[in-house]
């Protein structure tokens, strides 16, 4: 019977109590968390297979009758668990607001346009070496209302559910070089600078493809398993 | 080869966008018992921008039965799924996980659903046991006229347990 998976260096994810970020105030739980042995339960995840993903939902760019507006760019990588191992026919979900940094969403109503060739939403499914692909344009910048003059960095939001709950991860991508970076409470509640780096992707002069789209290439990685034999035995 | 895991980040105001699916709510394809509540914070205001999912694991895999199941919240907060009652599973008492994602959390937080109509098995649970036993009742569902009731609070009086998963 396989084991639990690793737990990770509480020093990789953001404290759920984190002032800078004013929504975390009343949301964040006060009382300790509870170790939570990994059992069957945890060990699993649902498997989704290949029906629940529509021939054109890895391309934001060709989902309405017109090609949206803005930067098209490729965004592609590999999902790998901890060890290394290639995490294959996994769903990644994605979505983001458009090149103009508005998201299709009645609670986002800045003075930015909507573009109607646009929703911001995307699915795939990893390959057998846990490769996935996008095709979108780049996400712009947009202000928020978490500080003065606050703007979020250019962000793609990215879920993966691995294969097992213990493996559940929901981040954003950002975009070399932002200079929204330093006042973006959200990337820097990564405490660890190197964390923080693995959530900028990078852009490949190899991967773009000539006279079509630039590339960014971004590698996600879940906990992998845990060597040693069964934690929890019940 | 030892990689770094990715670091968490906030599903943000608009996972609305990206999550939900049109038969989300639903972990089985036919029939099942409607699990629902609601989402708090601190203040003991709804959450609207939240998304709760379900997982429960089968011993055996069910045909019609995805055991996964995914509700955003609604202007009340409210959400709910539809399932098969768990069963005993690895020495356990029937039990669902439960992932909380929402703006203002910069990770998910993990609670169980465990039911109040179990109390012999509840008593027997490894997991429960390690719950301080004033806060144990937080992690049951209570049963209502059509299925059950399990809000989710995620900061103040009445806390939910969380967990570290």
């Amino acid at each position: 019977m396989a084991g639990g998976f690793r737990r990770d260096d509480r020093e990789i994810h953001p404290p759920l109590d984190f002032p800078p970020y004013r929504s975390t105030a009343l949301r964040h739980p006060e009382q300790p968390l509870v170790y939570l042995p990994h059992t069957l339960t945890e060990r699993t995840g649902p498997r989704l297979g290949r029906g629940r993903v529509g021939e054109l939902d890895h391309d934001l760019t060709r989902q309405h009758a017109g090609e949206p507006l803005g930067e098209r760019i490729t965004v592609s990588g590999r999902l790998r668990d901890s060890d290394g191992r290639p995490i294959p026919d996994a769903l990644v979900e994605i979505w983001q607001p458009n090149a103009a940094g508005r998201y299709r969403h009645r609670a986002d109503n800045w003075p930015a346009p909507l573009d109607p060739n646009f929703s911001g939403a995307g699915r795939c499914l990893t390959d057998g070496e846990g490769r996935y692909a996008f095709v979108t344009i780049k996400p712009g910048p947009y202000p928020w209302g978490n500080h003065h003059n606050a703007w979020r960095p250019a962000h793609i939001h990215f879920s993966l559910l691995g294969t097992a709950f213990a493996q559940r991860l929901v981040t954003q991508m950002y975009f070399p070089g932002d200079p929204l970076f330093e006042q973006d409470p959200i990337f820097n509640a990564v405490r660890d600078p190197a964390a923080r780096e693995r959530l900028v992707s990078r852009f490949s002069l190899e991967g773009t493809q000539p006279s079509w789209a630039l590339a960014y290439e971004f590698d996600i990685v879940l906990r992998g398993r845990d060597e040693t034999p069964m934690e929890a035995a019940a | 080869m030892r990689l770094a895991p990715t670091a968490s980040q906030t599903v943000g105001p608009y996972l609305a966008l990206g999550l939900p699916w049109d038969d989300g709510p639903h972990a089985v394809a036919a029939g099942g018992v409607r699990i629902a509540g609601r989402v708090l914070d601190g203040a003991g205001e709804p959450v609207p921008d939240a998304l709760v999912e379900t997982w429960q694991a089968s011993p055996e895999p069910r045909e019609g039965f995805r055991g996964f199941a995914r509700c955003p919240t609604d202007d009340a907060g409210e959400w709910f799924v539809v399932t098969l009652p768990p069963g005993e599973v690895d020495g356990q008492a029937p039990h669902i996980d439960v992932s909380v994602f929402a703006r203002g959390l910069l990770n998910r937080v993990v609670t169980r659903i465990y039911f109040d109509d179990q109390g012999e098995a509840n008593a027997r649970d490894p997991v429960l046991a390690a719950v301080p036993a004033d806060r144990r009742g937080t992690l049951l569902a209570e049963r209502t006229d059509d299925g059950y009731r399990f809000d989710i609070r995620l900061q103040g009086p009445g806390e939910t347990v969380f967990f570290d998963v």
